[in-house]
């Protein structure tokens, strides 16, 4: 059992500096090693043979001991426990999901139970694959990030700015200030929203049912303030290469100001109910823990990685669209369980806030897409007045604008981790490969190691905490 | 008229009749308001509206609801253990039923020559009976777990076992103090003396203390009102203690794999069992239907035990309401160390001092 208080100040200095950081006894190797085992479906696994690209889905199928290795693909059958000579009775595989209520969206576990304590976990994924990452190469780039803006669900506008980050470095185009300003606008105002869904579903996956409608109540207003901005509330296609689709509506400063407000106020309100509440901090601590190591192992990354220590928020190491001239700081957790992922989120929250805030003070005037007239249709007057306007304009969307050949990378911190996106331009008007790398995923492939020799309801706890969005997972 | 419903209430086995329909009419009538006065209650604290459309600010709503289950068509699994599967509702039903049925409501009247309790049957042994019968309802539970043929419900079932009978110790021990003390205002130093019938125990809670706090058992019996209280949500199977039927863990627990009417017969009865233990620790502890009349005229006076009781029992059963809207689940262990490591030592504390401090007030100090 932890102080809680001795979390809530785990925020990292901003020079860098190491924040105390020791790895809990919670049996790691061990746990690691059964991971292993399950994965390879082996004893002594033997990383090259048995890591095939469908990883979990494929293991071997006559070892003793691992009981799920004889399942294949997604064809489920339990039929062979009555065939296994056993004292175990009470071992069975659960299916939770894709239908279970609390596996945000449709995430299947597959558990292997004694009574209630799992023995194996393991996530398997694809029921909302759409082939998001094909249908881009289809795409023109202008239209591209209508079509990112559908994977993470949540926070649309992470996947619109670093589609859009990616072609304008490949493009090698600079956007005026203030549509950075609006970006960064955009995108923290979009995490404290995400957030807020996850605290909302957190509370309600352990059973404080008013806690989502709670957090459903916060993110109202920063919904209806997307809206009026970019006419949707959600898949947006607001943030575009070259800057930005629109300006800011007029009074957008009074309702970031009672966004401001009502969150902070929101945000004192679930502390007010969570933070003392015996309840919530048992079923929390100690409970779906990760260590540093194992967040490294994984590729995890996002509030999960800083809640277990690891002092690393993309915005801080590879700032993006001017993010390093506002300040803020890094909240860390020490211990990588469910509460401190807890604390970390709603520090995230605050500091959000505060970015905003200090967007909100500093916002430039100016144009809000880039001069360049390459990527940026020509101005409506223009169209009017000008034939060659026109064409121009109706070149660019109908065949779009030719990206020089050359691969890049580039990652922004969503509110659920590292969201990369990998594009490939043959020089053509359409991307050659888009590979987007999913912090959902990672995150999600490391919960068998959260979950193994934990009980059912530490199940949904530890779920809600990771905060998968499945269209990021699957795309 | 009046010679007829005499007659009628005369004779034993038709007031017994009469008794029985108006306790079913009764609990129903109540379980559907409280599944309505829950959802307006929880939509409140929530910043909701809740039910709106069927009738009054949606007050026939469970009736539709209701209604709506009774004409669904009851979907049988492949896989059930048909006898158990159908019995299981049934079985969660009656001892809720039959719970009520020991409860006194109100003040006994007289209809002509004839004394008629407003209480389906006046048992002696009451209290034994309650918990007998809450102990029965485990079983409806259990069975639904098992015979769904389901791994959800199962897990549900399993939960049940453990639990309900884990905090049916700590509920039993609890109501010990009780039956002391009861025996105590009956007074004497006979030992024999006591009592366990319901409408007894309401009249000893009779009187004041000091001219202005009433004469009901809380007032010496926190304790035990609490712990009482903790078990009975634990038994009805509220939240936090909602393990059971964890619908964000568990989908459904054991009642998962039913449909239509055999689950809202499920339920109702977790709604009439809330009603039932609020009733049961209103008469034990908070003076059952005893309250001022104000000297009012007629029926009114008549009708005041009625208006007590229940105003009482749903003061509980808001009790009961507001915990749900704001407490997390507890998880599984957690839930058997807070019975067993907590509960039962406590109770059994509270019953050694009680006891110590009884014996010493009746017979004297031990040197004496």
């Amino acid at each position: 059992m932890t102080d809680p208080s001795d979390v809530a100040h785990g925020e990292a200095p901003d020079n860098g500096a190491e924040a105390p950081v020791t790895a809990p006894e919670t049996g790691a190797e061990e746990r690691r090693r059964l991971h292993d085992v399950w994965m390879s479906g082996t004893e002594a696994p033997t990383r090259s043979g048995h890591f095939t690209s469908e990883a979990g889905q494929e293991m071997l199928e006559e070892e003793e001991g691992a009981v799920l290795a004889q399942q294949r693909g997604t064809l489920v059958s339990d039929d062979y426990l009555d065939d296994i000579e056993s004292d175990d009775d009470e071992r069975q595989i659960l299916n939770m999901g894709p239908q279970h209520p609390s596996t945000h969206g449709v995430l299947r576990l597959q558990l292997e139970l004694i009574g209630e304590r799992i023995i194996r976990a393991k996530p398997i994924i694809g029921y909302l694959h759409t082939g998001m990452e094909k249908t881009a190469e289809t795409l023109t780039y202008m239209q591209g990030s209508t079509n990112v803006t559908r994977m993470d669900y949540l926070s649309p506008f992470f996947n619109e700015l670093c589609f859009s980050l990616a072609t304008e470095r490949l493009l090698g185009v600079d956007v005026p200030p203030r549509a950075d300003a609006i970006r960064v606008l955009m995108t923290e105002l979009n995490r404290v929203s995400s957030h807020l869904v996850w605290i909302a579903t957190q509370g309600m996956d352990i059973g404080a049912l008013s806690m989502m409608i709670y957090g459903f109540r916060d993110r109202e207003p920063i919904l209806d303030f997307f809206e009026r901005t970019t006419g949707l509330r959600m898949n947006h296609n607001y943030i575009r290469p070259g800057g930005v689709a629109a300006d800011l509506p007029d009074g957008w400063r009074d309702d970031v100001v009672s966004i401001i407000d009502l969150v902070t106020k929101g945000v004192g309100e679930y502390e007010g109910i969570l933070n003392a509440n015996p309840i919530f901090i048992e079923r929390t601590q100690s409970v779906g823990v990760i260590t540093p190591e194992e967040c490294d192992a994984y590729g995890v990354t996002g509030p999960i990685a800083r809640a277990s220590g690891v002092d690393w928020d993309l915005r801080k190491a590879f700032p993006y669209s001017g993010i390093d001239q506002y300040e803020f700081k890094v909240p860390l957790g020490r211990h990588g369980d469910t509460f401190d992922r807890y604390i970390v989120r709603m520090e995230e929250i605050k500091q959000s806030l505060g970015i905003v805030a200090q967007v909100m003070d500093s916002m430039p005037d100016g144009d809000w897409r880039t001069g360049d007239r390459k990527v940026t249709p020509p101005p409506r007057a223009r169209i009017d007045q000008s034939m060659e306007a026109l064409i121009h304009h109706f070149k660019l969307f109908t065949g779009g604008f030719g990206v020089p050949a050359g691969e890049v990378y580039q990652a922004v911190e969503s509110p659920r981790g590292e969201l990369g996106m990998y594009l490939v331009s043959d020089g053509g008007t359409r991307p050659y490969r888009l590979h987007v790398r999913g912090p959902s995923f990672a995150n999600t492939q490391a919960l068998p190691v959260m979950l193994t020799d934990s009980l059912i309801a530490d199940v949904v706890a530890t779920l809600a905490s990771v905060d998968p969005v499945l269209g990021d997972v699957d795309r | 008229m009046m010679g007829f419903l005499e007659d009628l209430l005369g004779n034993v086995f038709w007031q017994a009749v009469i008794k029985s329909v108006a306790v079913l009419v009764i609990i129903l009538v109540v379980a559907l308001l409280i599944v309505w006065v829950e959802r307006k209650i929880v939509s409140d604290m929530q910043n909701r509206v809740g039910p709106m459309r069927a009738g009054p600010f949606g007050v026939l709503q469970t009736l539709a609801d209701g209604l709506k289950l009774l004409f669904k068509e009851s979907v049988l699994p492949r896989k059930i253990e048909l006898g158990a599967y159908m019995a299981a509702p049934i079985a969660a039903m009656v001892p809720a039923f039959l719970i009520f049925m020991t409860i006194p409501i109100g003040r006994p009247f007289t209809v002509g020559e004839t004394v008629v309790t407003f209480q389906g049957a006046d048992l002696n042994v009451a209290l034994l009976f309650i918990l007998a019968m809450s102990s029965m309802a485990v079983y409806s539970i259990v069975l639904a777990g098992w015979a769904s043929g389901s791994k959800y419900p199962l897990l549900g079932g399993v939960r049940a076992t453990a639990q309900m009978i884990s905090y049916e110790a700590a509920m039993g021990l609890s109501l010990v103090p009780v039956i002391m003390f009861a025996s105590a205002q009956l007074g004497g130093a006979s030992p024999a003396l006591g009592t366990m019938s319901m409408s007894q125990l309401v009249e000893l809670q009779q009187g004041s203390f000091r001219g202005f706090i009433p004469g009901w058992f809380i007032f010496w019996l926190i304790p035990s009102f609490v712990i009482f209280f903790i078990s009975a949500v634990a038994e009805t199977n509220r939240a936090p203690f909602d393990l059971v039927e964890a619908d964000q863990e568990i989908v459904g627990g054991y009642h998962t794999e039913y449909s239509g009417f055999r689950f809202a017969m499920f339920f109702l009865a977790e709604y009439i069992n809330m009603f039932n233990v609020s009733a049961i620790a209103v008469v034990l502890f908070l003076g059952g239907w005893l309250g001022p009349d104000f000297g009012l005229p007629g029926w009114i006076a008549w009708a005041m035990p009625l208006f007590w009781f229940f105003l009482k029992t749903f003061i509980l059963v808001f009790i009961f309401i507001w915990i749900r809207a704001t407490l997390p689940r507890l998880r599984y262990d957690q839930l058997m160390t807070l019975g067993w490591k907590r509960l039962i030592p406590a109770s059994l504390v509270w019953l050694l001092l009680f006891a110590v401090v009884t014996a010493w007030r009746r017979f004297g100090a031990p040197w004496s």
